[in-house]
């Protein structure tokens, strides 16, 4: 019977994260993945922010086959007829060290699994994990193409499912209030189109959001990044403002219909669509956060519902990448203790709360609540493209004078229900 | 085109790798589950499909291994695991 040190469940950000700072310290690790290649399951909108895991991967980033550097941010608020925009550029996104980037995950995690690799940890793809050994109550090694493989530990990295985490009795079921589904096509575009379109020089990006009737005024938004020669298209909707929609649209539809509109089409027009996917999304924020670990298992990355949406900033891969990370330390701590028991891979937990990724997640605890509030996907982008249509509207006749134009948007009633609705930033 | 054959010629784009038997299932009498008759209009691939007397039915070819199913109809309607190792879609760009 097979034993190793460790097993890691998924060859994705947090699992390769993992095994790539065990491998680095001489831990024997076995990386499962059931996809043809690392990456071939995985999907990202995708945008990573580099800033707060570039010191734990210091030789990682130079040569990393990242897409474009994010230089323009945008934000459209999308009526059914009309929309307005605002964008943000500066000088602080030009300059290197860059804060983020659009990134395809086929080519990065390939790329991250052979570096894995490199450091000598054991990769078995096309190998998908049906259960989860146990052994006196606590996990001892997973079931794999029919083997039992046992190691001291094994960290569940198998994406927001986490089939393992629940074989292992540490996912309660998950509910559709704490999780979106989002739907991406890659449209390859010349390089020379994407700079024209978007204003960039050189491998500089754009990113782009978009609030309202993408989503036809549910929770979510559409999304459009720019990659070296493609674009990342797409729209994440929450599941149980979905469900409850009335009357009820279909999701491929929804997609289809965004590709259409005016402030899309444009850009990826004579584009290729060269890929469709779907992917869910953990939105549950702190509270939505899984349990982090057992006895003999750690979670990482989606599988313990890292993900966070601040509205402007959707973050995910960062967190994967840190949260691997610590799970590695904790294991290390715990390979000197000889004892993987729950008490003690609770340093894993303690690594977090020191470390950027719980203090996100406890500072913006309120976020959930926040960005789901329905006025800002029904109500506010209808107001906007109406107050904006106004003041630029010019009349056959005199035009009316402003102020009544705007007082006749921003009534009392208005004004109260944005006071109240934006009081909630404070929480933030 | 209509949106059903846009779906399809999208699909078409992915790489699907056969292999193994429908590694998601309706459950035997949960055909009309209120949570099952959800999916035709949510699930992003288009699999589920509302026949005579609301009794949804499911092809599995074309699958995204979204898992939204899963978390709408859970596993007392759906049987539902990962297709075996090497099998389903696999993503060039992700």
């Amino acid at each position: 019977m097979e034993k190793f040190d460790v097993i890691v469940v998924g060859a994705g950000l947090a699992g390769l994260a993992a095994a790539h700072a065990l491998a680095d310290r001489g831990v024997e690790c076995l990386v499962l993945e059931r996809g043809d290649y690392p990456g071939s399951k995985n999907v990202t909108g995708g945008r990573i922010y580099v800033n707060p895991v570039r010191d734990l991967f210091p030789d990682l980033w130079p040569d990393a086959p990242l897409e474009r550097f994010i230089v323009h941010e945008g934000v459209t608020l999308m009526a059914k007829e009309r929309s307005v925009s605002f964008g943000y550029s500066g000088d602080e996104l030009r300059t290197a060290p860059h804060q983020s980037y659009s990134v395809l995950r086929a080519r990065f995690d390939r790329w991250l699994a052979e570096r894995v690799e490199e450091k000598g940890a054991m990769l078995l793809t096309k190998t998908l994990v049906t259960d989860v050994l146990r052994e006196g109550g606590r996990v001892a090694g997973v079931v794999a193409g029919g083997d039992e493989l046992r190691a001291d530990v094994v960290v569940a990295a198998d994406g927001v499912l986490s089939l393992t985490a629940e074989r292992a009795g540490l996912h309660p079921p998950l509910t559709p209030r704490e999780y979106a589904v989002g739907v991406k096509e890659v449209i390859a575009l010349p390089a020379e189109k994407i700079a024209d379109r978007f204003q960039l020089t050189g491998n500089e990006g754009a990113a782009r959001l978009f609030v309202g009737a993408a989503t036809a005024g549910l929770f979510g938004g559409g999304f459009l990044y720019t990659n070296r020669e493609s674009v990342s298209l797409g729209l994440v909707i929450g599941i149980a403002e979905f469900l409850e929609q009335d009357p009820p649209r279909d999701l491929p539809v929804l997609m289809e219909d965004f590709k259409r509109r005016p402030e899309i089409a444009p850009l990826i027009r004579d584009g290729v669509t060269v890929e469709y996917a779907a992917h869910m999304i953990p939105e549950g924020g702190f509270r939505g956060l899984q349990p982090l670990y057992g006895d003999g298992m750690l979670v990482v990355g989606d599988a313990a519902g890292f993900a966070l949406n601040l509205g402007f900033t959707v973050r995910g891969m960062e967190y994967a990448l840190a949260s691997g990370y610590y799970a590695a330390q904790a294991i290390l701590k715990a390979r000197e203790a000889g004892d993987y028991g729950a008490e003690t891979l609770a340093e894993y937990g303690r690594l977090l709360q020191e470390s950027f990724v719980l203090k996100d997640f406890q500072s913006f605890q309120a976020a959930p609540a926040f960005v789901k509030n329905p006025r800002f996907f029904g109500h506010y982008p209808e107001f906007m493209g109406r107050l904006l249509r106004d003041i630029h509207a010019v009349p056959g006749g005199p035009k009316d004078r402003l102020y009544p134009t705007l007082r006749g948007h921003l009534h009392l009633r208005e004004l109260w229900s944005m006071f109240k609705d934006f009081r909630e930033v404070t929480k933030l | 085109m209509t949106d059903a054959l846009d779906l399809k010629a999208k699909l078409g784009l992915d790489v699907f790798k056969t292999g193994g038997a429908p590694h998601i299932r309706i459950r035997e009498g949960q055909e009309r589950a209120p949570r099952l008759r959800r999916m035709p209009s949510l699930c992003p691939a288009g699999l589920y499909s509302e026949g005579d007397g609301g009794a949804i039915t499911l092809t599995v070819d074309g699958c995204l291994e979204c898992g939204t199913c899963r978390l709408v109809c859970g596993p007392e309607v759906l049987e539902w695991d990962y297709p075996e190792g090497g099998a389903g879609v696999q993503y060039r760009y992700g």
